[in-house]
């Protein structure tokens, strides 16, 4: 019960970090991500707060044998590129663009009840529903188990 | 300008502490659309922490909407009809690249992840090309 509150507790801070970081506004993000209009760069500092904390925080993490709640570190392992990361890396970007959200903000949006946020979440889902119905990974030993 | 710059910053650190915080918890990574996924394929003992987790983000969904309301509700300027084309394009393509900005960008790029570094280029660069085509047909906007 303890880690499923911690985990709780890590997806509000998440969702904070998100809304104090302007990724949950659509038409920020969309400023971003286009150089034709005024280019507002300043959403590229939110990876390097996130990467600037998180990268220094792993090392000293991994220097416990195992997390607080739970037997080992589910790291992703795999080192290999293929076209479903790249190809599908290639359409996400593109959906990014077009809508102004990705999966977090997206997720997270759906709070204000607004069209956009809910049409736009309900189609996330319905895409991932369809990748698992029509094109399942592989193998995928860095997602659940069967 | 810098004061947008500086709430990046300040929100992008909180995001990284929350991935921190998971990694430390439970020894799992912040790979939203990877969580998320999980949770619409069949139930497995993984099931509570994502739903956990997905429970945590709709509240800070919820606490966002009742101390600063103006960060997440500001009226989309794209069509309905493009946003839907947009979720199942971020839905499709985030399952086949197994991450998202989160996983790719945010964790993957933090342990040096030379498939999350490719990743990341791939979405960065169609997203700028998506946004900024749009952009320049309608005019800057």
């Amino acid at each position: 019960m303890g880690a499923l509150l911690a985990v709780f507790g890590c997806g509000v801070l998440f969702a904070v970090g998100l809304g104090v970081s302007g990724m949950t506004d659509a038409n920020k993000v969309i400023g971003f991500l286009n150089f034709a209009g005024e280019w507002d760069p300043s959403l590229a500092f939110v990876m390097a707060g996130a990467i600037g904390v998180h990268m220094p925080l792993i090392r000293w993490i991994k220097k416990r044998t195992q997390p607080v709640f739970g037997a080992i570190f589910h790291l992703p392992t795999r080192q290999d590129m293929d076209w479903r990361l790249l190809g599908g890396s290639a359409i996400f970007g593109a959906g990014w663009g077009l809508g102004g959200f990705c999966p977090g903000p997206g997720i997270v949006s759906t709070m204000s009840l607004l069209p956009s946020a809910l049409v736009f979440t309900g189609a996330m889902l319905l895409g991932m529903k369809l990748v698992q119905l029509l094109a399942p990974p592989p193998s995928s030993p860095e997602v659940n188990g069967p | 300008m810098s004061e947008s710059i500086l709430m990046a910053l300040i929100g992008g650190a909180l995001i990284g502490l929350s991935a921190s915080a998971l990694l430390m918890l439970v020894g799992r990574v912040s790979g939203i659309c990877g969580i998320v996924d999980g949770l619409l394929a069949r139930w497995t003992s993984e099931t509570h922490w994502r739903a956990s987790f997905v429970a945590g983000l709709l509240a800070g969904g919820a606490l966002l909407m009742l101390l600063a309301p103006e960060v997440i509700q500001e009226p989309a300027t794209r069509s309905l009809p493009l946003v839907a084309g947009a979720g199942v394009l971020v839905g499709v393509g985030t399952r086949l690249a197994n991450g998202c900005t989160s996983g790719h960008g945010v964790c993957g790029l933090s342990r040096l992840s030379m498939r999350s570094l490719m990743a990341t280029l791939s979405f960065m660069a169609t997203g700028f090309l998506t946004a900024t085509a749009i952009g320049f047909f309608s005019g800057g906007a």
